[in-house]
């Protein structure tokens, strides 16, 4: 459902950050992205959704060539991105943001059912303005659940697990499965976590700006947890022999 | 009355054909109706034009409307009105301004209100101004609004200024005695080559008295707004104000925030933001399909909210 076609990704006369990507993800799977800190997942999953402009290459999502599309239209197509650092707004309550992901009014069961999955109670937070007040763990799960509220064909989270609590976590797992169980959409998990990683059906292993391995869960998630896989430096820069 | 002030009426207040309760509607300088009720006598004020709004002691629940309307150029209107709030009253004060001018002619009001609160009085005092027409003549206000609350006494100063309106210039200022208390939100914003300026002046004499002064602003176009602001804590007290601005196209914001203590237990403090809307809110917006004029629109309307 969606490929990225040999994708570049260079800074305004910077350093090439993403150095010719392919990636083929499929319908109705759980997809997880992973690699070391600066590897470049993050921009990979900025230029699907069109947060930043590839330099070359080609995104076909749904058969549909969206290389020229913003990020709105992009949304509009069925893409929906989670936020590694979620973004605060003076003056737009929790409410707000979900009704305008969701695009429609909430009922207050919709809301109930939408911050659940996430591990919030709607009767404390809808009203609660998402601004400094919110603690970095309410609002990265406030960010998730926006983007749950989308029902989107293709929905990328990135490192949802980054500051929550170990039975939002647990929470947060389950919701993925149920997810995968009912086909609703793709899902693209950008994450260091092993229980993430361990229910996914596809590993993709990214570092220093490319693809260093991809392929199902069993074949690839023996060799990372074996440590095999990074004879790199902590960048993921493969080391000079 | 006439139609177009019926217009500004309901865009300024609540108004659905007629008022509950006390009212005095102005129109073009004159009085286009008043009533007042068993707790809240309304008069005329002797010396100058305008009225005296007197509030019983332990009046409850009640609202009293003193909306203002100019419905032509031409006008300019000055008016000073008195509110006196008897002891343990709590009442809800609906000003506003409705300003409209189709012709090249200026129109302007001006209105000078004074607030006496007695002690442990509490006063919601609402006001929204607009400038409505498409007339070339600027249309102004110049609200002045000198507040005196005794002991106790808690006053909140709600304002909102929307659009429209050419100049406007604000002048607040306010005495708190003891254990008194200030709370003023403003919002502003402005357009093309509007121009607004604010004007605080806050002087907490009472022991432990306190003010809060939130203002936020967006200025879009060409406008220019300037936020002036100064608590004086005279005795033990706590002030907080907070600017926060947004900029928009080529809109200026000059905020001068001052703060004055004269006694070592008054704490004060003050914050300003002034800036652009941050890129990140935007792309967060988009991202859940506005585009970037809707989000943008969005944003603001949030935080003039
Ligand atoms: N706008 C930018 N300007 C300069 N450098 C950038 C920019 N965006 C990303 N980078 C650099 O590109 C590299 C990849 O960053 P990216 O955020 O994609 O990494 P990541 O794999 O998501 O890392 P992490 O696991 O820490 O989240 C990093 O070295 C980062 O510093
Ligand atoms: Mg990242």
């Amino acid at each position: 459902m969606l490929q990225l076609k040999n994708i570049t990704w260079s800074i305004p006369d910077g350093d090439e950050i993403i150095k010719g990507i392919d990636l083929n993800l499929d319908e109705g799977k759980l997809i997880v992205v992973t690699g070391p800190n600066g590897g470049g997942k993050t921009s990979l999953a900025k230029l699907i959704a069109g947060i930043e402009t590839i330099s070359s290459g080609n995104i076909i999502f749904d058969g549909e060539d969206i290389t020229n599309l913003d990020i709105t239209e992009r949304a509009k197509c069925g893409i929906a991105f989670a936020f590694q650092q979620p973004v605060r707004f003076k003056g737009l309550t929790v409410r707000d943001l979900l009704e305008l992901a969701s695009d429609e009014p909430l009922s207050h069961t919709e809301a109930c059912n939408l911050l659940g999955r996430v591990g919030l109670c709607a009767n404390n937070y809808l009203n609660r303005e998402l601004n400094a007040s919110l603690s970095g763990g309410e609002i990265k799960r406030i960010e998730i659940a926006s983007v749950l509220a989308r029902k989107a064909k293709l929905s990328i989270f990135d490192e949802p697990e980054a500051g929550i609590d170990l039975w939002s976590f647990s929470k947060l797992v389950e919701t993925f499965e149920d997810l995968r169980k009912q086909q609703s959409g793709t899902l693209l998990v950008i994450s260091h976590q092993e229980r993430i990683l361990s229910i996914a059906d596809k590993i993709v292993v990214i570092a220093d700006g490319k693809v260093r391995s991809a392929g199902p869960r069993e074949e690839i998630l023996p060799s990372l947890l074996k440590d095999e896989m990074f004879k790199f430096c902590p960048m993921g820069k493969e080391e000079s022999k | 009355m006439n139609d177009m002030t019926k217009q500004l009426l309901s865009m300024i207040s609540d108004f659905d054909e007629k008022f509950e309760g006390a009212f005095n509607i102005r129109e073009d300088s004159g009085c286009a109706g008043r009533q007042s009720s068993a707790n809240i006598k309304i008069t005329d004020k002797k010396d100058l034009p305008g009225i005296e709004i007197h509030i019983k002691p332990g009046t409850k629940g009640e609202k009293v409307y003193i909306p203002a309307c100019v419905t032509h150029g031409d006008v300019n209107d000055l008016v000073y009105n008195d509110f006196y709030v008897g002891e343990d009253a709590d009442v809800v004060i609906v000003a506003g301004c409705g300003v409209h001018s189709d012709s090249h002619a200026e129109a302007r009001h001006n209105g000078i209100h004074r607030f006496f609160l007695e002690k442990n009085a509490k006063v919601l005092y609402e006001e929204k101004h607009i400038g409505t027409g498409n007339g070339k003549g600027e249309k102004n206000i110049d609200p002045v609004t000198d507040i005196f609350l005794a002991d106790d006494a808690v006053m909140e100063m709600d304002t909102v200024q929307l659009g429209g309106v050419d100049k406007s210039l604000r002048k607040t200022s306010a005495k708190l005695g003891a254990r008194a208390k200030l709370i003023v939100r403003e919002r502003i914003m402005t357009d093309g080559e509007e121009y607004a300026k604010t004007d605080f002046d806050v002087s907490m004499d009472g022991e432990d008295s306190s003010v809060d002064l939130i203002s936020r602003s967006v200025a879009k176009g060409h406008s220019y707004q300037e936020f002036l602001s100064t608590l004086n804590g005279k005795n033990r007290c706590s002030g907080h104000s907070e600017c926060d601005a947004i900029l928009v196209d080529n809109g200026t914001v000059n905020a001068a925030p001052a703060l004055e203590a004269s006694h070592v237990d008054a704490a004060l403090i003050h914050e300003a933001a002034i800036g652009k809307i941050a890129g990140e809110q935007i792309l967060k917006l988009r991202s859940l399909g506005l585009t970037e004029e809707e989000a943008q629109d969005r944003i603001i309307q949030g935080f003039l909210k």
